[in-house]
């Protein structure tokens, strides 16, 4: 395993056991707080944000874009699913946050259907609350299929924190 | 004339010293009533000489018997049919069978080879394989892990392995082999990956490796003589793919060989295409990338390269130039020219000369092409044989973070892998065709060791302002390079098609028709739909004097990927979602081999 995956894994797996407890019970799509340009629910867990004119915020729309490079070739365009794998839309909504981010990191294997291991990919690893968001917004019907027409900015501490990520 | 003689004497003892193997698989390749390689033969013409299902009569076609594979993936590719054997391949686990066609096609023998699933992953959409290859009593499968292995054609049992590749480096196999003379020559996958492409010979009889030639790199690594190696016409001079490539990028270059191979005997050559340069952001690595997107003739004993041609210099938008070339043997203005036919995912056609690498011909084969006005024809110019890039679809000249919208062909190109076919009878080639187009965002990425390294968002769509399909069957004029008829398809024509002596077309389609076409004309004569979309390539042989016609169904593959869904066009703006037509609304996975013929 490598530094990163292994320090993912870790983490993960400290936040697990109370965050997902908590999640059950509240609601895993109301925006309930906002700081510096990502969405939150009241459980602390990333959400999406769409105003009413259809302006998604910055992460939704950085979640298509990598989904469309990272994911698509297996999972189908806007999170549809495919012959291969299955719709994420779905997924996104039904799985458990931390769930979702275990089978990316880890991967998973059930026979010859394989997910990959995406613990030690930045261009994944750096974007992968990006590409959630954008994968729950579409499981709701928050956006449409396709790009988002309209965006927020992208707030500088997104910017900060990209930098430090990528390396 | 006076060379003439010398130029045949010389063929002779070039034949005569060529292994004993190869003129096993040339006899089987020439008997109609076999299909004894994925391509048809070394020309890759993919046309039959049998003609008792014809254009009067194909009409009353019917399935004569199924089989299943058992395996629920993409199948393309093909079987083969050896004498009383078919060999029957699948996608992952990569299973072979051998099925007697004199009892029922009762399964002789099945080889599973045990592979890591950890290979899977890092197999760029779906785990695809075009089947195996038959020479010298052996048939030899290229695993998705690119391990090679010569199975016992009567028995099954392992002769030999050979490791091609390192799947944890992101290196697959997906293609066939090329078995020709004392060699297995191969290809690899990987270009989503950062690999850097290579053709490898192995010896047939025992596996070792022979040479190997890689397509971007320093020159001993390239295989290419300075001097002696031409573009167009003209000595490549020496660091002819390093100089095109910035700093160390050449190692996680791309320029991977996944598709058909073909052969040239008499010229001692064989012909193929490399894939994209990686990443797909080419921001990240500037200069023409060479020698990724370039259709190569080798040498087939030791791998030095004839001539190149780059079709597609630094591209912006993932044409892979690995489908296959066809060779054919017709006249231009009277004079008799050995002649080599590509149809390249950037949507142009190629004629070429196979002994010079002069081109001939290069023209779109679907006239929505647009990121290029055209490939400059003139000898004297200094852009000789470049496509001229439209700025407006041009990811490059709009940058990184910018998305580009409206460019066709989409990145899955005009054309992908499958193959065309080619009949003598009316000089015409049978393109099986996509329609679709895309909006392109580069952006930069970082390289991981065996992790996919892609740099790019797109979005796919049927092409704007046409039939609403994504595909067309076309036939091709190679030397006016004019479309002669062309059927519009719901989606992409992902099935290689046959051409046969009875002026009939087949081809498959996503839905998971088998279609017979009038060679003249393209009009419809037969249509079954079987259990599952096709992408596999249809194929024919004889036995007892009938005539049969298979094709595997089990759709997947990129097709299967990119529109099992549907796609949508961002650009209609909203309320055109779900407007086009979803595969899944026509079919399901499966793994079917269906075989017909006429009524008795
Ligand atoms: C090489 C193909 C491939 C790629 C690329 C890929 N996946 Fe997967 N993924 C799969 C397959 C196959 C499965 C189903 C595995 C199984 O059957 O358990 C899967 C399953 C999943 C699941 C579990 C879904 C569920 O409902 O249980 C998640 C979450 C997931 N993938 C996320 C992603 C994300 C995010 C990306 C892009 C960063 C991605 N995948 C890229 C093949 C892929």
């Amino acid at each position: 395993m490598t530094p990163l995956r292994s320090l993912i894994a870790t983490a993960l797996a400290a936040g697990l056991a109370s965050a997902a407890a908590a999640q059950d019970a509240g609601d895993n799509i109301a925006v309930a707080y906002e700081e510096d340009g990502r969405y939150f629910t009241a459980d602390d867990i990333p959400t999406y944000n769409v105003a009413e004119d259809g302006t998604v915020d910055w992460l939704t729309f950085s979640g298509f874009r990598r989904y469309h490079s990272e994911c698509h070739v297996c999972h189908g365009p806007d999170g549809e699913g495919s012959t291969y794998a299955p719709a994420l839309k779905k997924s996104a909504v039904e799985m458990d946050y931390y769930d979702f981010y275990s089978v990316v990191v880890n991967g998973r294997e059930n026979g010859n259907s394989v997910m990959p291991h995406f613990g030690d990919n930045r261009n994944v690893m750096c974007y992968l609350d990006d590409i959630y968001v954008y994968l729950k917004a579409r499981g709701m019907d928050a956006v449409p299929r396709g790009r988002p027409a309209k965006k927020e900015a992208k707030a500088d501490a997104i910017q900060e924190d990209e930098n430090d990520c990528m390396g | 004339m006076r060379k003439l003689p010398l130029l045949t004497s010389g063929i002779a003892l070039c034949v005569a010293t060529m292994a004993s193997a190869n003129d096993d698989l040339m006899t089987q390749m020439d008997d109609p009533k076999q299909w004894a390689i994925q391509t048809g033969d070394y020309a890759n013409q993919r046309y039959s000489e049998l003609d008792q299902i014809n254009a009067d009569n194909v009409g009353d076609l019917q399935v004569a018997w199924t089989f299943s594979t058992g395996v629920l993936r993409g199948h393309e590719g093909s079987p083969l049919v050896i004498g009383d054997t078919m060999y029957v391949h699948t996608p992952f686990p990569n299973i072979v069978y051998a099925l007697d066609l004199a009892d029922e096609g009762k399964i002789k023998w099945k080889y599973e080879p045990r592979q890591d699933p950890e290979v899977i992953p890092v197999m760029c959409c779906d785990t695809v394989n075009r089947g195996v290859a038959y020479a010298d009593g052996k048939i030899f499968l290229h695993q998705a892990d690119t391990k090679v292995v010569a199975l016992n054609a009567d028995t099954g049992a392992v002769e030999w392995e050979a490791v091609n590749g390192d799947p944890s480096k992101g290196e697959t196999n997906t293609a066939t082999v090329l078995p020709v003379k004392d060699k297995i020559i191969v290809g690899i996958s990987g270009g989503e990956f950062g690999v850097q492409g290579h053709v490898t010979a192995y010896d047939m009889k025992t596996g070792e490796q022979v040479w190997r030639a890689y397509s971007v790199g320093p020159d001993d690594q390239i295989l290419f003589d300075p001097e002696k190696t031409t573009a167009l016409g003209e000595p490549v001079g020496a660091d002819s793919s390093l100089k095109s490539w910035e700093g160390d990028q050449w190692k996680i270059g791309g320029g991977t060989t996944w598709g058909w191979y073909s052969a040239d005997m008499e010229e001692n050559l064989f012909y193929y295409g490399s894939g994209n340069p990686s990443t797909w952001n080419p921001a990240q690595r500037p200069g023409d990338n060479k020698w990724s997107m370039t259709i190569f003739a080798r040498d087939i004993d030791t791998g030095e390269a004839k001539w190149v041609y780059q079709m597609t210099p630094h591209d912006e938008w993932d044409y892979d130039g690995v489908n296959e070339m066809i060779l054919t043997d017709q006249e231009i203005d009277g004079e008799a020219r050995k002649l080599l036919t590509h149809f390249d995912r950037n949507g142009l056609g190629y004629t070429m000369d196979r002994v010079s690498g002069e081109l001939l011909v290069a023209e779109k084969f679907d006239p929505v092409v647009n990121w290029t006005t055209g490939v400059d024809m003139d000898p004297e110019s200094d852009t000789y044989g470049r496509p001229a890039v439209v700025a407006q679809y041009s990811t490059e000249q709009n940058g990184e973070d910018v998305n580009s919208t409206g460019i066709c062909p989409a990145a899955l190109g005009t054309k992908d892998q499958q193959p065309s076919a080619y009949s003598p009878k009316t000089e015409m080639f049978y393109v099986p065709t996509n329609h679709v187009c895309m909006d392109y965002e580069p952006f930069r990425v970082a390289y991981t060791a065996g992790q996919p390294y892609v740099g790019a968002t797109l979005a796919m769509y049927p092409a704007p302002d046409s039939h609403g399909g994504m595909g067309n069957f076309i036939a091709w004029d190679n030397i006016n390079g004019e479309i002669k008829w062309s059927i519009p398809e719901k989606f992409s024509v992902w099935s290689g098609a046959l051409a046969t002596a009875g002026d009939i077309v087949f081809y498959g389609t996503l839905e998971g028709h088998l279609k017979a076409v009038h060679a003249e004309t393209g009009e419809e004569l037969y249509r079954f739909k079987t259990p599952s979309g096709i992408i596999g390539n249809v194929m024919t042989y004889e036995r007892d004097g009938k005539q049969y016609v298979g094709i595997l169904s089990g759709v997947g593959g990129w097709a299967g990927i990119g529109l099992a869904a549907g796609l949508t066009n961002p650009n209609d703006g909203l309320g055109a979602v779900g407007g086009y037509a979803a595969l899944s609304d026509y079919t399901a996975l499966g793994g079917q081999l269906t075989v017909f013929a006429l009524p008795n």
